[in-house]
């Protein structure tokens, strides 16, 4: 990346650094939202875009004038110093992410979202080499029951993204956390607790948020190859917006 | 399929048109639903969102997440044991397995028949006069085999609660020590006649005046909270009360809204007088369920007294009324903002902050959330004055605390004193002796070691929410903090990735040392897993889940020495563990049933 900002701006506009480069923000913006205009890239899962930030994966922690917060709800601030890519702070990262591969059932090798999932994608670029914890492997039946979609939840992250969409641009509501603590699972919005029994389509929102494998299209897993997917070409961190190649 | 309809909703018409259909009382509905049916069945479920038009999986995410609201059929009798540390130094367990033992059943389980089920909870504010149960959302404390014993009886006999000896059901104050709060003799609406001589403005000043901070554990000036709320420009400004007691080891609100009610109600209509608020909420843990009617009667009563209501002492346009919430289950409520999300029905998970409740609460309107102590300490100053409470203390503290004193000493029971009292001089109070440890404030506080009883209860020294925790020389200092790191991790909301994956961690770290499969290696992981926990957790319980551990290792050392039984890294998974199902299920306990445990240190 270069030196200065991808983005011109003009003088007066407010400015924060991070990793030691100027970046603008306008008002209202978080850090990580400031951060991708400019093409930078701040490590993230639960974190997109086109939603209202969530702030619950903590990836993208970032250190803001020496104070540890996530970068997706911290607004940014005029001359604020952010320090993102440290050794510090990639170690928490990765160490956050190990926690979120033993907290699941994560078998990338077979996995027909691998090469296109943030999880994993986010672990090469973190060069996260083990897991490092005991895994839970907690038990968490497939629901097959829909015609045109899988739900895996072994492969869910709580990220509550598909929620997110659900609710806030579909106006259905089929996916809600459920539980406490450990116990947090994503559910959904049927008395079956099956995906057949709510009004789930593939048009929605919700089925093309998901960063990792959890909402899978049925017979099309592996018409790109694996070695030709999104994160096969380039890392996630050279990767822009939308991350996920839509199948 | 239709009479099973019409059994739902026949209880739910009237609680949801005694909740007006608002889904903000989601939570109070599904606990009255709970209390009628036994349990949420899943077409009340149905029937609550067809209602209430919300998708049932809102309800079924709300429903599960507090730990007292059951989606599946419990045992007529729930009986849940207080698991804090001060339960289990009481014997708790044995008591519990003994109970188990009696009526047939598994820990966690319903038994055959349905009759009873049996497990454990967190603390229930009852660590003065433990071991204690819930049953029924009903405290029977002072438990002994005998008391076991009678409780599987009537059990056994299917008596109904109603039914049940009421020395059974008897809850003591336990005041040894009264200062200027427990010792006002304080007359409902004397308070309210000395503030309204005076213009709100001044009431303020008085409060700032008063130097009071926040009883609830973080201290923060009472007078610049009421001040930020009260020039938020909104509609409609909120009184909250935190009576989420759900520190374990603190039982001084279950005192002061037991004994001392009219304090708490006077101080937050103060509190509505200044911030110009109509309503106010009292946030109740449900393990206080037994308090409820009681506090609805005073409530009652005030209101006939002229105290609540519109034209409050005469005063046009003083219109203030309270309404009582109750949790179920959730000590993370206790937590401004998750307390917030669930009094509006919600899950009960921590806000973003800022925006911070004193502008954007409660349906997101400016909130004051205080503490129960803290709206007494109101009721004091509206009625002496601000510089007569700033006189009590010290400087950087004025006023009194309540102590909750529980663990090894004489006499657990309440004790106020004015701030900068010594360690020392609470445990010669309470009659401790050999004292090897305290914890102050509870688990997410500090624990303190002999060398340190002359520090001072004070917002410089040590800070506190209430709970004194006392461990003569006898405790393992080690099994305190695996308690506590167990407390959390059941107690996480489960939000962000560090304290639920976390919380778990370290609780598997803990049982691994205690198991004996412990090395330096796995010392070093734990005090990395407690950097990261504080480093990276949205909340203060993530950060605070470390507390226990990070403080007993300083200080008890040789506790967790003890457990490092191994020189190099040993995994944590047991072969001969591993077959003690198999064990079970074949009946077998031979020694051909059994590994030998392989151990590779050195």
């Amino acid at each position: 990346m270069s030196q200065n900002n991808k983005t011109p701006h003009n003088k007066n506009q407010a400015t924060f650094i991070l990793d030691g480069k100027t970046i603008p923000f306008t008002e209202g913006q978080t850090i990580i939202q400031a951060a991708m205009a400019s093409g930078e890239y701040i490590p993230h899962l639960c974190f997109n875009p086109e939603f209202k930030p969530h702030g619950s994966c903590k990836i993208c922690t970032v250190t803001a004038n020496g104070r540890q917060t996530a970068s997706c709800t911290q607004q940014t601030q005029a001359d604020m110093v952010v320090e993102s890519n440290t050794k510090p702070i990639n170690d928490e990262r990765r160490a956050l992410l190990q926690m979120l591969f033993v907290e699941g059932n994560h078998f990338c090798p077979s996995c027909e979202k691998s090469g296109d999932c943030q999880l994993q994608a986010t672990a090469y670029e973190l060069n996260m080499m083990s897991p490092h914890f005991d895994h839970f492997s907690p038990d968490r039946p497939l629901d097959s029951s829909h015609a045109e979609y899988l739900l895996d939840y072994n492969r869910c992250i709580l990220c509550s993204l598909c929620a997110r969409a659900s609710s806030d641009v579909d106006g259905k509501n089929v996916f809600s956390l459920a539980g406490r603590g450990i116990k947090t699972h994503l559910i959904v919005n049927a008395k079956s607790g099956k995906l057949a029994d709510t009004d789930f389509t593939g048009d929605d929102k919700a089925a093309h948020v998901c960063p990792v494998g959890v909402i899978i299209k049925k017979r099309v897993g592996f018409a790109v190859p694996i070695g030709k997917r999104s994160f096969d070409e380039h890392p996630i961190s050279a990767t822009p917006h939308p991350k996920v190649r839509d199948v | 399929m239709l009479s099973q309809d019409n059994t739902h909703s026949d209880y739910l018409d009237s609680i949801l048109s005694r909740h007006q259909h608002n889904t903000h009382n989601l939570l109070q509905m599904l606990r009255e639903a709970q209390e009628h049916y036994g349990y949420i069945h899943s077409e009340a479920i149905d029937y609550l969102a067809q209602q209430l038009q919300s998708p049932r999986s809102m309800i079924e995410g709300v429903a599960s997440f507090y730990s007292l609201l059951y989606l599946q059929p419990q045992g007529d009798y729930r009986v849940l044991f207080s698991d804090n540390i001060t339960d289990r130094m009481l014997g708790n367990i044995d008591l519990m397995e003994s109970m188990c033992g009696q009526l047939w059943v598994e820990v966690g389980k319903v038994s055959e028949d349905g009759l009873v089920s049996i497990n454990t909870t967190s603390c229930t504010g009852m660590c003065d006069q433990g071991p204690a149960v819930l049953i029924n959302n009903i405290a029977i404390n002072h438990l002994t085999q005998d008391r076991i014993n009678s409780l599987c009886e009537l059990i056994r006999e299917r008596v109904p609660l109603s039914g049940w000896p009421l020395e059974f059901f008897a809850i003591e104050d336990n005041i040894y020590k009264k200062d200027i709060l427990l010792d006002s003799n304080f007359k409902s609406g004397s308070a309210l006649a000395e503030v309204l001589k005076r213009s709100s403005e001044e009431t303020l000043q008085e409060i700032k005046t008063s130097k009071l901070r926040g009883r609830g554990g973080a201290g923060y000036l009472t007078g610049s909270k009421w001040e930020f709320c009260r020039i938020a420009v909104s509609e409609q400004h909120y009184v909250v009360c935190n009576a989420d007691e759900g520190e374990p080891g603190t039982f001084k609100d279950r005192v002061l809204l037991n004994t001392y009610a009219d304090m708490v109600f006077e101080g937050m209509t103060i509190c509505a007088h200044v911030i110009n608020a109509k309503k106010g909420f009292i946030y109740l843990r449900g393990e206080y369920r037994y308090l409820l009617d009681h506090l609805n009667a005073i409530l009652q009563r005030r209101r006939q007294q002229g105290l609540l209501g519109n034209n409050i002492f005469g005063h046009a346009n003083f219109n203030f009324d309270i309404e009582i919430h109750l949790g179920a289950g959730a000590y993370i409520c206790g937590e401004e903002s998750a307390l917030i999300e669930s009094l509006e029905g919600k899950r009960g998970t921590p806000r973003n902050r800022p925006p911070f409740p004193v502008t954007s609460g409660y349906l997101n309107q400016p909130t004051v959330v205080n503490n129960v102590e803290t709206f007494c300490a109101a009721s004091l100053i509206g009625l002496h004055g601000g510089a007569w409470y700033a006189d009590v203390g010290i400087e950087t503290s004025s006023g009194t605390k309540i102590l909750s004193v529980s663990g090894d000493c004489a006499r657990p029971g309440l004790y106020e004193y004015p701030f900068g009292v010594t360690v020392a001089q609470v445990l010669a109070d309470c009659g401790a002796k050999n004292t090897q440890a305290v914890q102050i404030s509870g688990p997410s506080g500090i624990c303190i070691a002999a060398n340190e009883f002359e520090r001072r209860i004070a917002f410089d020294d040590l800070p506190t929410a209430g709970a004194f925790m006392v461990f003569d020389e006898s405790r393992d200092m080690f099994e305190v903090a695996r308690n506590f790191v167990h407390f959390f991790k059941h107690e996480s909301c489960g939000f962000c990735t560090p304290c639920r994956v976390g919380t778990s961690l370290l609780s598997n770290m803990m049982n691994k040392l205690a198991n004996g499969h412990g090395s330096p290696y796995d010392f070093t992981e734990i005090e990395k897993l407690n950097v990261l926990l504080l480093s990276t957790s949205h909340c203060g319980l993530g950060h605070s889940a470390c507390n226990p551990v990070l403080d007993t290792i300083a200080k008890f050392r040789p506790a967790y020495d003890k457990r490092l039984t191994h020189k190099e890294y040993i995994p944590a998974f047991d072969l001969d563990y591993a077959l003690s199902q198999a064990r079970q299920m074949t009946g077998r306990d031979d020694t051909g049933a059994h590994l030998e445990r392989i151990h590779v240190s050195k």
